[in-house]
This record gives C-alpha cells, structure tokens and sequence, in this order.
C-alpha cells in the first residue's frame, strides 16, 4: 500500500476527468461540482476507456409522460455501447448484479503535506502551494 | 455474463495470433460537399440548388429518429482533427485497423448516396462515392476494400455501375440496403443478381438503407430504441424474399451477407419457412428445395452487434445451429455498437471455429482479398 499522487487538482476542475496510471492500473478520474471520483478505466463490458465517456444524470419515469432527472453527472457513460456507471460504487446501472467497475479512493492533499512524504509523485514536481489528487493503492 | 478470467486471457492469447477480417467498417464524408469532385457540373448545380433527398418521409435529417450518439458514433471516435467519425483514415488506422490487427477490413458507406427516388441522381452519387473509396481509403491502405455502392431501385444503372467495378481489386463485394422499395427478390431487381454472379462478385446487405416506408410493418415506432430493433425484420423479410422468389435457384453461386441484422432469429426462420414450404411448395414453384437449404448455401451473417444471451452457451448454441461456417466477424467501427474482437462473443470456441470467424470465411466470401 502507498499513496499516490496521480494529478494536480487544477487538472481536473469540476466538469472535467482524466486517464491516469498508477502502478499500472488505469483509472478514471472525476470531478463532479467539486467532488472527487476515481474507478477503473475499462468497462467490464467490451473494454471501452470510461475515461472518455460522458457523465450524465439519471432519468427515471414512474409512468408515461413523467420523468425525474437526479444526481446529475454522477454517472459515466461508456464511449461505445453506453452502459452507465455510478461513480460513487462503480456499479453498472443495468445490471449492477453482474457487472461493475473498481471504485477507487480519492483524497486531496496540499503540496505542502505532500512533498514531506510518503508520497510517490512519478510524473511530475510538486509545488507547495497547490492541492494534488491521492490514490492510495 | 460473468466471465472466467482465464476464458478472456485465453481469447485474448488466441485473437493476437489470428489474423482478422472486419466484414463492417463505416468510412465517412469529411465535410457535406466531399463527394462533389466526383459529380458532374449537372449534379453539383443539381445539389447545390435542391439539396438531397432523405431516406425518409420526414424533412430536415437523413433519418426519422435522433441517433443515440452524435454522428451514430463511438464517443472516443472522433478524430483530432475535429472531422466525422471514420472520416480520417490516419486516425482509423492507429484507432482500429493497427490496434486490432486488421488483414482486411471492408468499407460499407453510409452516406445518403443510394436514395430511392431520382435515381439518376442515386446512381451519379454512387457512382461518386465508390470512386471516393478508392480516393481516400482503399489506394492509401491496402488493408481497406470498398464495396460496390449501388441503388437497387433503378437495375439499370446498378448493372452498369457494378459493370463498372468488377474488374477492379480495390471492391470486395456489392453493397445494398437491407430495406428496398419493394421486396428484393423480385423479378425487377433480377438483373443485379445476374451481374453478381457473373462478375463472382458477393451481396452485402447492410441493415438499413433507402427504402421510404416505415421500418414496421405497424408503422413509425416511438423511440429509437424500437427504431433499432425493428431494422433487423428487413432482413428476415428480404431473405425469405430471395428465396421464395427463386433468386437462389435461378442464380445459385450468388452469396449473399446480411450485415448488422443480428442473427438469433436465423434458426427460427428456417424452421419455419420449411414448415411452410412443405405444405404450400406448389405456391413456389422457383422455389424448388426446402427453404434452410439455400440458407446454406448462398447466404452468410455478421455477427456484430452480437447477441449478448444471459448464458454464454446459448451464443454458442446459435452458432451451432445456424453453422460456424456462415458466420463472419464484424465491428461497425466507429459506430457506437462496435464490437471489440477480444471481448465480444463470450463463448467456448476452437481455433478451427474462431479461425473461420475471425478470418477464413470472409477470404472465401468476398473477391479480391489476397
């Protein structure tokens, strides 16, 4: 287990993701209104990079005609076939029995804490005075 | 479907060393005018002052339904450049040809040139567009064959246009619709049967195409998700069409594919048409075998969008019943229904089998791939 930073927080502001590798993994990062999000790059489906999917909300309709939109941007949609899911367990929305992607926790940390260690930044110099993204793996 | 991990390693292990034919892959116009340096001044004027005619009855798009992605499209398959989804073939070959290992891929365009009416114009737009396959993708990678894009409504010109082709190795096969203003195996669509097999060149009937009815035989369906599902029925109606008419026995070495159709209802439709035919033969008398016996031996399937049953074997037992030998690989790249050659198709195979349908039986089906 250690802790890994895997991007600036400037690089991902909220509305944006990004692929990032950690120790061979590659995980798919999320900011939704500020909140952080991290699951396993590929879907379980056919292999599609979740990274590149879009995030949208969850429409559901109790009856025809009526239709309720919730947790906006807190679902990935794959690039490909479109299967949906949920940031927040990486559980597919159409059947999350069989089918879900690796959540992974995500914490900010200052540049200040983080230059102190034990931290392993591979890519890139870290400046005191900005927050980065942490995986911890 | 859960998977054992060493199933996908092992197909995964296997699929690198085969080599692989894509039966579907859609290139596209990297701007609205792209076809026109292949038109006569007539129809460059013609469209430039009347716009082109749509697929369909309602104004204003190519198709009555929104698509579910823009552009039908795989979200990750627009290139840098900014252009339409398989419209950059130096992005198509890092994206797919290169990252698949592709021998062989074949192009299937969708671009509004085969419409049913003003067929004239239908047949100057293909005649368009198969020089533009050859333009942009098939003299600028080997690996790409174009198809002989055809409208089957006026036979003249679809004649003289595969006419036109047959002799050159840049086509692979003759690309029709699966939908047709009326049903293809009828007598006035014969003649682009008979230049088929004369020139040894194969069908592909990609789902879809330019017919101006509805896709249901109730009529405009709702969603496009029904849209979607409702595609494949032409299919079913355009095979037994070509067999109750006689088309195989008049015309028995033509092959034919029927691509992005699905295949489950295959099995069903043999059973059927043969119960059929027992009784009512004398109905048909161009219709000399029982039915599932053309099936054999003159039509084949792609596979992609593949069946995904909830049992892994079910796929296998489609496989089975319809025969690993008509079934050929496919990806619709870069459609948003691509199917990844690795991960689709879950089900035990053997190298003989994965070989035919990854491979071997498109070298057999379509011309000029050697």
């Amino acid at each position: 287990m250690g802790k890994h930073i895997v991007a600036a927080l400037a690089e991902i502001p909220p509305g944006s993701q990004k692929l990032v590798h950690v120790r061979g993994r590659a995980i798919a990062v999320f900011n939704v209104n500020g909140e952080l999000f991290g699951i396993s790059d590929t879907c379980p489906h056919q292999g599609g990079s979740l990274a590149t999917g879009a995030t949208v909300g969850l429409t559901t309709s109790e009856e025809p005609g009526k239709f309720c939109h919730s947790r906006p941007g807190e679902f990935v949609r794959c690039p490909w076939h479109s299967w949906e899911f949920d940031l927040r367990t990486g559980q597919s929305w159409c059947d999350p029995r069989k089918f879900r992607t690796r959540p992974y926790d995500l914490s900010v940390e200052p540049g200040e804490a983080l230059v102190a260690g034990p931290y392993v930044a591979e890519t890139f110099g870290i400046s005191v005075e900005d927050q980065y993204i942490v995986v911890e793996l | 479907m859960n998977v054992p991990d060493q199933v996908l390693e092992r197909s995964a292990e296997t699929a690198a060393k085969l080599q692989l034919v894509d039966c579907d892959i859609h290139p596209s116009l990297n701007h609205r005018q792209a076809l026109h340096p292949y038109l006569e001044k007539r129809w460059r004027d013609h469209l430039d002052t009347y716009g082109s005619l749509a697929h369909c009855v309602y104004a204003g798009r190519g198709g009555p339904y929104p698509r579910f992605t823009p552009e039908t499209a795989r979200r990750d398959a627009w290139p840098p450049n900014g252009n339409p989804p398989g419209s950059d073939l130096e992005f198509m070959k890092v994206q797919h040809l290169d990252a698949h290992d592709i021998r062989f891929g074949i192009l299937e365009p969708i671009v509004g040139a085969n419409n049913a009416r003003n067929t004239d114009l239908s047949a100057a737009l293909c005649t368009a567009t198969n020089d533009w396959q050859v333009d942009e993708f098939t003299s600028k990678d080997k690996r790409l064959k174009a198809s002989i894009h055809i409208g089957a409504e006026d036979a003249e010109l679809a004649v003289e246009e595969i006419e036109r082709r047959a002799g050159d190795r840049n086509f692979a096969q003759i690309q029709l619709g699966s939908r047709s203003v009326e049903p293809i195996g009828r007598k006035r669509y014969w003649p682009i049967f008979e230049a088929a097999q004369r020139n040894d060149m194969p069908i592909g009937f990609h789902v879809g195409g330019p017919s101006p009815y509805a896709p249901s035989p109730s009529g405009w369906p709702d969603y496009y998700i029904e849209d979607h599902h409702v595609l494949t029925h032409s299919a079913h109606a355009q095979v037994a069409s070509m067999i109750l008419e006689g088309v195989f026995e008049l015309f028995p070495k033509v092959r034919v594919v029927m691509i992005e159709a699905g295949f489950a209802w295959v099995p069903p439709l043999a059973w059927r048409l043969d119960n059929h035919w027992r009784k009512m033969r004398s109905e048909t008398p161009l219709c000399k075998r029982p039915p599932s016996e053309y099936l054999k031996q003159n039509v084949w399937f792609t596979t992609q969008p593949a069946e995904e049953p909830e049992h892994r074997e079910d796929l296998r037992l489609l496989f089975e019943l319809i025969g690993f030998d008509r079934m050929m690989f496919a990806t619709d790249y870069p459609h948003w229904d691509f199917d990844d050659p690795q991960r689709a198709l879950v089900m035990p195979m053997s190298d003989a089998e994965r070989r035919m349908l990854f491979h071997d039986n498109a070298m057999n089906f379509y011309a000029n791939l050697d």
